[in-house]
């Protein structure tokens, strides 16, 4: 995923017209740009449900769900895409109904269950592999997808994805929010959190896998978690944080792949690196604020129970 | 099975790797920090890459990545289950950091660097020499002492830190401490048995165990047993199967025994009074 370019050698101008030219001057990185935005939106908005609900490490099951997925869809001759959405449905399926059986007081099984399944889950990836006896793309290109070979008819399909997810968020959304923010009150009103809670993950893990066929499994992770984090810990307002998440997602995916292009060396060592660093300065801009003086900050958002 | 040297070294490496790792799981689930242990064995991959990259021993670049990314867990941590937002955020980072290690080393070796990837995520504990072997043993063995040292102010520290830290415990510093043992445990068992065995072995023994019995001795030694058991079934298995790799063999034995007790206690005891006080937010919320 190494993007070398005619222009690898020559740096930016930092003349942000010239530069944003070149930046599009060849359809592979249009393409790279067009699906970077809608990942990184989409995973703007569902990973900040993720965030809330501190589900990050489920999230991150379901990801890396995409190598059992590739392999097992190899092996039997079916699409990769097929493959994906399987395993990571399966998964979603099993963490859901699982970890939520008894209220979900216990976060040490419910974190044992979900390491157990991940492992599982990798272990069957690994066995596929070795009947298969060939070769998966690279390790690299697993983790981080390749943003060079991306046809338009893959970024048609991403934008439906992260369109039928947005729509499906925006129908479930005050219920999810509810939920997410207090779930005994929430069940007390007769929102069904358990089959809301199950729902959510179902979405994550078929958005998740749909992108990380294309951007890669850790990729899609970083994108999840980091900007919507950043945007909690910089406002407790919940549409303003929601529209900072995508934004700042955007902002880091857009500078990792210019980088990138400038530049060489991987892709995603320049998102996950901007996404790390917008974090740690959100992080210690807080640490700041709260120790300087009452600035009548309100407290972040954070998840009951 | 036993004539074959590659099976005894396996054997030996893996009983003592599973002893360790049920040990350190223990803890790892009794304070929920499962997702800080897959962290910190993907973190073990960053390490070798870049020891790689800047020509060094891989053990050197593997111990000081895990133990540097587990006081830094433990410096920003708050609290069980707490943190899983930063962990995952350092993670995601530590890893790209990984690719651009590959990128790295690629540019200097020129090929052959998958292997490395895939040998730093799967192992291959049929493959170790009988002086690895030897001093994975060792290894192992230390830090489920370790583990066994700090096993009763841990435990207090981890069933109940408000009152442990008002009985004179220093509770923060057996965290930090304690994220220094499982990032051992990471490095050691990524260079034995691949990042991914660990996982399987860290959380479903002890999973297992803790879904059994809520004495909290008996459940270590259950988890330590199980893992144990979990490791030498798979290494059989796998020789029986040759087709079967050890890794998926022991993970999948692993699994079975974790579903196992959460059918067997669902069902069969499900009038068996909820243990008491295993987590802090299980014993508040039961009031």
């Amino acid at each position: 995923m190494l993007i070398t370019s005619p222009l690898t050698t020559a740096g930016p101008s930092l003349d942000p017209i010239h530069d944003l030219a070149r930046l599009t001057e060849y359809p592979f990185m249009v393409s790279a740009l067009e699906a970077g935005t809608i990942v990184a939106a989409m995973a703007g908005v569902i990973g900040w449900f993720m965030v809330l609900r501190r589900q990050t490490f489920a999230g991150h099951t379901l990801s890396v769900m995409a190598f059992p997925g590739a392999s097992g869809a190899l092996l039997i001759g079916l699409s990769a895409a097929a493959g994906y959405f399987l395993f990571s449905g399966l998964v979603a399926l099993a963490i859901g109904l699982a970890a939520t059986r008894r209220g979900s007081d216990d976060r040490g099984q419910e974190s044992a269950l979900t390491g157990a399944i991940q492992a599982f889950g990798l272990a069957c990836g690994f066995l596929f592999l070795s009947l298969y006896q060939g070769v998966l793309g690279s390790y690299e290109s697993l983790l981080f997808g390749s943003f060079l070979g991306i046809t338009s008819s893959q970024v048609l399909a991403l934008a439906a994805v992260a369109a039928a997810t947005l729509a499906v968020l925006a129908i479930a959304g005050r219920p999810l929010l509810f939920a997410s923010i207090d779930a005994g009150v929430a069940a007390a009103r007769g929102v069904p959190t358990r089959a809301v809670g199950v729902g959510f993950l179902l979405l994550l893990g078929l958005a998740v896998a749909e992108t990380a066929q294309i951007t890669g499994a850790l990729l899609v992770f970083a994108l999840l978690v980091a900007p919507p984090a950043t945007a909690q810990l910089i406002t407790p307002r919940i549409g303003l944080s929601l529209v900072l998440s995508v934004a700042l997602g955007v902002l880091v995916t857009w500078i990792g792949l210019a980088l990138a292009y400038f530049y060489g060396y991987p892709v995603g060592f320049y998102i996950t690196t901007a996404a790390f660093v917008a974090y740690v300065l959100a992080r210690a801009g807080r640490t700041v604020g709260d120790r300087v003086g009452p600035l009548r900050r309100a407290r972040p958002l954070e998840a009951g129970a | 099975m036993f004539a074959h040297e590659f099976f005894r070294n396996a054997l030996l490496a893996g009983s003592f790797v599973a002893l360790a790792c049920g040990t350190v799981g223990y803890f790892v689930v009794l304070r929920a920090q499962v997702f800080a242990g897959d962290a910190l064995s993907h973190v073990a991959f960053t390490g070798a890459l870049a020891a790689a990259a800047a020509g060094l021993d891989t053990r050197v670049g593997l111990f000081a990545a895990t133990i540097a990314i587990a006081l830094v867990l433990g410096g920003i941590g708050r609290g069980a289950g707490e943190d899983d937002v930063a962990i995952g955020i350092t993670f995601a980072w530590v890893l790209g950091l990984g690719v651009f290690f590959l990128a790295l080393f690629s540019e200097g070796s020129g090929g052959g660097n998958g292997l490395l990837g895939a040998r730093a995520l799967f192992g291959s504990i049929f493959g170790l020499s009988a002086g690895e072997a030897r001093l994975a043993a060792v290894i192992s063995a230390a830090i489920a002492a370790a583990a066994l040292a700090i096993a009763r102010p841990l435990l207090f520290a981890s069933v109940d830190p408000a009152v442990a830290r008002a009985r004179g415990v220093p509770v923060r510093a057996l965290g930090v401490a304690f994220l220094v043992l499982v990032g051992a445990t990471a490095a050691q068992a990524t260079q034995a048995i691949g990042a991914l065995l660990l996982l399987g072995l860290l959380a479903a023994p002890a999973g297992a165990a803790q879904r059994i019995t809520s004495d909290p001795y008996r459940a270590l030694a259950l988890s330590a047993l199980l893992a144990l058991a979990a490791m030498w079934a798979g290494l059989a298995l796998s020789y029986a199967i040759p087709s079967l790799p050890p890794s998926t063999a022991i993970v999948s034995v692993a699994t079975a025994l974790y579903a196992l007790a959460l059918l067997l206690t669902a069902a069969g005891v499900s009038g068996r009074p909820a243990p008491a006080e295993r987590t802090p937010q299980s014993a508040g919320s039961r009031n």
